[in-house]
């Protein structure tokens, strides 16, 4: 018997084979549970593409085609007349300027203030440190709309009523739970031998914080970030009652208001949708970097 | 513990807690610089404006005017105020309601999108959507879905000759509380799939092994497996649904104000408007803190209830 007869028998049987686990995979998938999931999943993602979808749609309308069109198809015309009414005719571009120096200023404070915090929380020197640990934690419990009235009086007594500073502060400061909650338990992982090794060096304190602690927390750093900036980003009560002047609107208020200037008969819904999917950009496209962080994150946050 | 100690224990690894490594004064300066900036803001801006809050619930003021001591008679009009009745009971309806819609949904997405398959990584980029939107662009969607006769839903029932999709979702006392309801669902579910997702990865695959080999069905698998090792994530994210609609404002803010007929006045509203309507700022300090008492004992007893309080407690123990 030649090579050559052995060969396509050979080949024959892989081919069997493959078609044996395709069918066996296709069994698999064609399971009752597996369909009613893939039915039901794609039922959900129907309801969450379905509004979207209707915004994305509208937005390209004037108000006239808004008025006439079929809103769920793209028959009966399309334009470009709202995307340029809301670079042109509304604070838009103002409130997005002042939304990304909310954004990053809360970032920034979040980030530093709590992991200096969990720093010394973990290797406190003090009954002082785990103190401070649980009347920080207790805030996780704490609804910021509980303490709204004060807040406002405080900052109208400090001067910081109507400023970008003062939201910062007050976002900042009701972040600071979850914050320094994620930054303790990452910064427990830190193997403490690495501690006592710089200790030995007699590096100071700093150094510790600036050559360890720092480095080895860039992945929860990244969590918190994301936490500390949706949540300022997204904000609406505070702005609401800690700012009142155009040149510290921010976004989702600078929307709030362009759906009210417009109210009652004529409202412009073309306008507001265009408007929407501008304040959703940049989180989108920080989304599609960041995903997998993202997720990890939330994820992350619930097996604390 | 004095310098010199530290000394003589030098090199060596501590026993309990990280070795002090100087004097009293030292030791409590290196963890005031670290923590100060973080109290000095926690304290400004939610410990004093918890204790603000009580004392002020205790006066009249209008914010320009004087400040005057009432005693207790805002928190006997709180007691009284049948509006005030009705917002608590509107707010523990919200919260009861969204809790029994958004967990079964959170925990079927969750665990659906767990699995292997490569189309349900999809699904699950688009589920996160809502997420990344804020609440006042989401509000303002919904509005143009929900609008009558032109909006998005009403238009579908045009076209497919259902009229009963043409409703005045956002103005009939009817709807409009379920409306709410639906959209803080919408809003909220994407954040606790994923906290069921990573909760459901993290359950080890043999147990689901030895599930199959005991021969196990999909039904008993679940109800014996899956359910028990979800019960960390089910409390995290129960805890985070109830006190999360417990404080909801922002939709209803700009979709309702609290109406049609106060039905979807929740307690938050109510706060504000008091407030920063009719600024009395003695009043709307009482319905703060039953706000925030309301938070607080929610989270307590759902902690509580189910032990995590002690596994936050013996992580403690062993750093």
């Amino acid at each position: 018997m030649s090579s050559a007869e052995v060969l396509p028998a050979a080949h024959g049987d892989g081919e069997r084979h493959r078609r044996a686990a395709w069918l066996r995979s296709l069994r698999r998938s064609l399971r009752p549970t597996r369909v009613v999931a893939f039915v039901l999943g794609t039922l959900w993602l129907c309801v969450v593409l379905f509004p979207i979808y209707y915004m994305v749609l509208t937005s390209f309308r004037s108000q006239s085609q808004y008025l006439t069109a079929n809103p769920w198809l793209p028959t009966g015309g399309l334009s470009l007349s709202s995307w340029a009414n809301v670079f042109s005719s509304t604070g838009l571009l103002t409130d997005f300027v002042n939304s990304l120096l909310y954004t990053a200023g809360t970032i920034v404070l979040v980030v530093v203030l709590s992991l200096l915090a969990a720093f010394r929380i973990v290797r406190h020197s003090t009954r002082m440190a785990p103190i401070s640990f649980r009347v920080i934690l207790f805030g996780l419990a704490v609804p910021i709309q509980a303490v709204l009235i004060p807040i406002y009086v405080i900052m109208a007594k400090l001067q910081l009523y109507d400023t970008l500073i003062g939201l910062v502060l007050v976002t900042s400061a009701a972040q600071m739970a979850v914050a320094v909650l994620l930054t303790v338990n990452y910064v427990r992982l830190i193997p403490g031998e690495l501690f006592d090794a710089m200790a030995v060096d007699g590096a100071s304190e700093r150094t510790v914080f600036l050559q360890l602690v720092w480095p080895m927390a860039r992945p929860v750093v990244g969590v918190v970030s994301i936490f500390a900036g949706l949540g300022a980003w997204n904000n609406f009560i505070l702005p609401l009652i800690l700012t009142q002047s155009t040149s510290t609107t921010v976004l989702p208020l600078g929307l709030f208001q362009i759906s009210t200037t417009n109210a009652g008969f004529g409202v412009n819904v073309p306008i507001v949708m265009a408007a929407v999917i501008f304040s959703v950009l940049p989180l989108l496209l920080l989304y599609l970097v960041l995903r997998r962080q993202f997720v990890k994150g939330i994820g992350g946050f619930a097996l604390q | 513990m004095s310098v010199s100690s530290t000394i003589t224990h030098g090199g060596q690894l501590p026993i309990s807690g990280p070795a002090p490594r100087f004097g009293g004064g030292q030791r409590l300066r290196a963890d005031l610089a670290g923590l100060s900036p973080t109290l000095v803001l926690y304290g400004a801006f939610i410990v004093l404006p918890m204790v603000f809050a009580l004392f002020l619930s205790f006066t009249s003021w209008d914010v320009v005017g004087q400040l005057t001591w009432v005693g207790l008679s805002n928190w006997s009009r709180f007691i009284s105020d049948p509006m005030a009745h009705n917002s608590l009971v509107v707010t523990l309806e919200l919260a009861g309601l969204s809790w029994v819609i958004q967990t079964p949904l959170a925990m079927a997405l969750g665990i659906f999108v767990a699995g292997k398959q490569r189309y349900r990584a999809v699904y699950a980029a688009i589920y996160i959507l809502p997420l990344l939107m804020s609440t006042a662009g989401l509000a303002l969607m919904w509005q143009g879905v929900l609008a009558p006769t032109f909006g998005g839903l009403a238009g579908l029932g045009n076209s497919l000759h259902l009229s009963f999709l043409n409703q005045n979702w956002l103005g009939d006392p009817r709807f409009t509380f379920f409306v709410i309801v639906g959209l803080i669902t919408w809003q909220f579910v994407p954040f606790h799939t994923l906290i069921y997702q990573a909760g459901r990865r993290a359950i080890p695959a043999e147990l689901y092994e030895a599930a199959k080999i005991d021969g196990a069905g999909p039904v008993q698998t679940f109800l014996h497996v899956t359910l028990p090792q979800l019960r960390y994530t089910i409390v995290t994210s129960s805890t985070l649904i109830i006190v999360g609609s417990l404080t909801y404002f922002d939709i209803i803010y700009i979709l309702t104000l609290g109406g049609p007929n106060n039905t979807t006045e929740v307690l938050a509203m109510d706060m504000y408007n008091a407030g920063f309507v009719q600024t009395e700022f003695g009043y709307a300090s009482v319905l703060g803190v039953v706000l925030g008492v309301l938070g607080i004992a929610v989270a307590l007893t759902l902690v509580r209830l189910t032990g995590f309080g002690e596994m936050q407690s013996g992580q403690e123990g062993i750093s």
